[in-house]
């Protein structure tokens, strides 16, 4: 294709430039939010924050790794759990919250080298084996109480507007830190690695691809984001019950919020975050039937729309407001290359149609 | 000492109840090679069904098991017929996602209905819950646990023989096999899946049954029995019949031991044991490949 002097291949499209510097401009006008907000907005945007994390990170781990997790509550619990300790051996409370994802992180290469011989179903359960294990553990610790839990009280040392400042800052800088990060890697050669595994493990393998390795990276960076959203959450609700942390309702936010954006899609886990926080605002207090609801809305999904909302708009109006992909310019009609439209999760999320 | 052979004798009748709860997750995974995570959800369906008619109209649970289990079979077809078969065709992950959703709504439905109580089908069974044989001071047979055994083994030998007997069964295996060649010998693959899923429900419904009987439940219980039904299944070697009621005994002997070490124990002990085997199997998997490696180049 690169002899044939009709062809470009274009990565940066006028789009994908606007885009990332409205990306840029929105980000910068959040940064300067406590000077405006009242403490409940900050707080409400906050817990937005953490919601991205979760869904960027486990999309990252689903929808371009192939691996489902039903475990993520493990280093989400984790993660809150080493920043009580880590805060609790005197350490700086804002320090030992990213410190503890970093542990967190580390912690997480051990299990990966076993929980990822594991395949499909088998990972998605195995993981929430070592989500209930880790709960189990940490209810053993005197410091915890069992589920009676403790709390952050290393936070008193903040007035509660600086606190409230505080946690929108560390959260708005980790969201940002998260979504950078996945950025570069997905632009990388492990971007590309890690989706031909997803698509087939065995013929990435046999083209040279690093199976484990590249699974691993992406395996630990999902872990990081879950430990770092847990001790983001921490800072915000001050006290630790292992229950809450260690729960699966968290999968279960994750999933919605992954298979409602758009799997697989870089925007769509934001925009699934976004929904989320929106009908939780909306509809959380009506318990029961808000839960059903999530669930119902996951499962019509997964049938129905699996590449969610954004992957049928990208579809639909050709979007692509990152440059993750490639563009290929002036090719012939006959040949050109299209979307597959086998409405599946495997097809290639990148490759876009000019 | 005898406290150790009691909780040995305790922890291998657990594993009956295990085996029942694990050959429905193992027999869908062996058929349909897809893990259904809202298996356990659908036992706690069962179980309420049972209190429900129990509780309401009477019914011994034993007898509203032939209400019951006629049901689950319907509702393991239709299942089948609506979201798992269309599932399977979105890939691997599909399945997964769609299942885990199904358990989310099944157990807030169940919740909406019968709130936060714990239930148990104990009351309605009389004597059948406490009464146990004698062996010795130390050991005894609970009458309910020794009844769950028979009835795994007798569940996994009629499965066995159906299996391996009848016309349907041997089409269930040959779709298993392949399941777009069965179309080519006139086996209608989409109704043979509905069929085993229908069958895999009739034993999620006893197991629905047993649980009720020896332990008390709510609408959460779901996610719990899901991951012990989960832990024997691929100790025993997930897909193998035979191997769930070992994989139930290994994981009930280990939790049963646990317990006798500290409260916490039970459940400790067995997710560790789970983790242990896998990691095992993983290692012997390594060194055998390099063994082979070995013999094939001295050979």
């Amino acid at each position: 294709m690169s002899q044939d002097p009709t062809v470009r291949v274009e990565r940066w499209t006028l789009q994908s430039r606007i885009s990332i510097l409205a990306a840029a401009i929105i980000l910068a006008i959040l940064a300067t939010g406590p000077f405006f907000f009242g403490n409940n907005a900050i707080d409400k945007l906050t817990t937005l924050f953490i919601y991205v994390i979760l869904a960027v990170t486990w999309n990252a781990l689903a929808g371009y790794g192939g691996l489902v997790s039903v475990g993520q509550q493990a280093f989400f619990g984790l993660g809150a759990y080493a920043a009580v300790r880590l805060a609790d051996a005197g350490l700086n409370v804002y320090v030992s919250l990213v410190l503890a994802a970093v542990i967190i992180a580390a912690v997480s290469l051990p299990i990966s080298s076993f929980m990822l011989r594991l395949r499909g179903g088998e990972f998605a359960i195995g993981m929430w084996v070592v989500a209930e294990l880790c709960h189990l553990l940490v209810n053993l610790d005197s410091l915890v109480q069992g589920e009676t839990g403790t709390s952050l009280i290393a936070l008193n040392a903040y007035d509660a507007d600086t606190r409230h400042a505080l946690n929108y800052w560390v959260a708005l800088g980790s969201m940002t830190a998260i979504l950078v990060i996945l950025f570069v890697l997905l632009r990388s050669r492990i971007g590309s690695a890690i989706q031909a595994i997803r698509d087939n493990e065995e013929a990435a393998a046999s083209l040279g691809v690093r199976v484990m390795g590249t699974k691993r990276i992406i395996y630990v960076f999902a872990a990081f984001g879950a430990a770092l959203a847990g001790a983001l959450w921490l800072s915000t609700a001050i006290t630790f019950q292992p229950k809450t942390y260690f729960g699966v309702q968290w999968t279960a936010y994750m999933i919605f919020m992954v298979l409602v954006g758009g799997l697989g899609t870089f925007e769509g886990a934001i925009l699934g975050a976004l929904i989320f926080f929106l009908i939780e605002t909306w509809f959380g207090g009506s318990g029961v039937w808000y839960l059903i609801g999530l669930g119902a809305t996951a499962l019509v999904f997964s049938l129905f729309v699996p590449r969610g909302i954004w992957g049928w708009l990208e579809r639909r109006f050709g979007l692509g407001l990152l440059p993750l992909g490639y563009r290929i310019l002036g090719v012939p009609s006959a040949t050109r290359m299209q979307t597959p439209d086998d409405g599946g999760i495997g097809a290639a999320p990148s490759v876009g149609t000019p | 000492m005898m406290i150790w052979v009691n909780q040995i004798v305790q922890g291998i009748l657990l594993g009956g109840y295990y085996a029942v709860i694990a050959c429905g997750l193992s027999f869908m995974f062996s058929v349909m090679r897809m893990i259904n995570l809202a298996h356990g959800s659908l036992a706690i369906v069962a179980a309420f069904a049972l209190y429900v008619l129990a509780d309401q109209y009477g019914f011994n649970p034993f007898s509203a098991l032939i209400l019951v289990l006629p049901a689950m079979a319907v509702l393991g077809w239709v299942l089948q017929r609506t979201i798992l078969e269309r599932s399977q065709r979105g890939g691997m992950l599909v399945p997964i996602l769609s299942t885990f959703g199904l358990s989310i709504v099944l157990d807030n439905l169940l919740f909406e209905q019968f709130g936060a109580d714990t239930r148990s089908l104990a009351p309605f069974i009389d004597e059948l819950s406490y009464d146990s044989w004698t062996i010795t001071d130390d050991l005894y047979i609970g009458k309910l646990a020794a009844l769950t055994f028979v009835a795994a083994v007798v569940i996994l030998g009629g499965l066995q023989l159906f299996l391996t007997r009848t016309q349907l069964g041997r089409s269930i295996r040959a779709t298993a096999e392949d399941p777009d060649t069965v179309g080519l010998i006139g086996i209608n693959a989409k109704r043979v899946n509905a069929a085993a899923a229908a069958i895999a429900l009739v034993t999620v419904g006893i197991a629905g049954a047993f649980l009720g009987m020896r332990a008390t439940f709510d609408a959460y219980a779901g996610g719990p029995q899901l991951i012990f039904a989960f832990e024997a299944a691929v100790i025993g070697g997930a897909g193998s019949l035979w191997g769930t009621l070992i994989g139930g005994i290994v994981l009930g002997v280990a939790q049963s031991l646990g317990a006798q070490i500290s409260p916490q124990g039970f459940l400790i002990t067995g997710h560790i044991v789970f983790l242990a085997v896998l990691f095992g199997r993983l290692h012997l998997d390594t060194i055998g490949t390099k063994f082979r490696k070995t013999v094939r180049r001295s050979a």
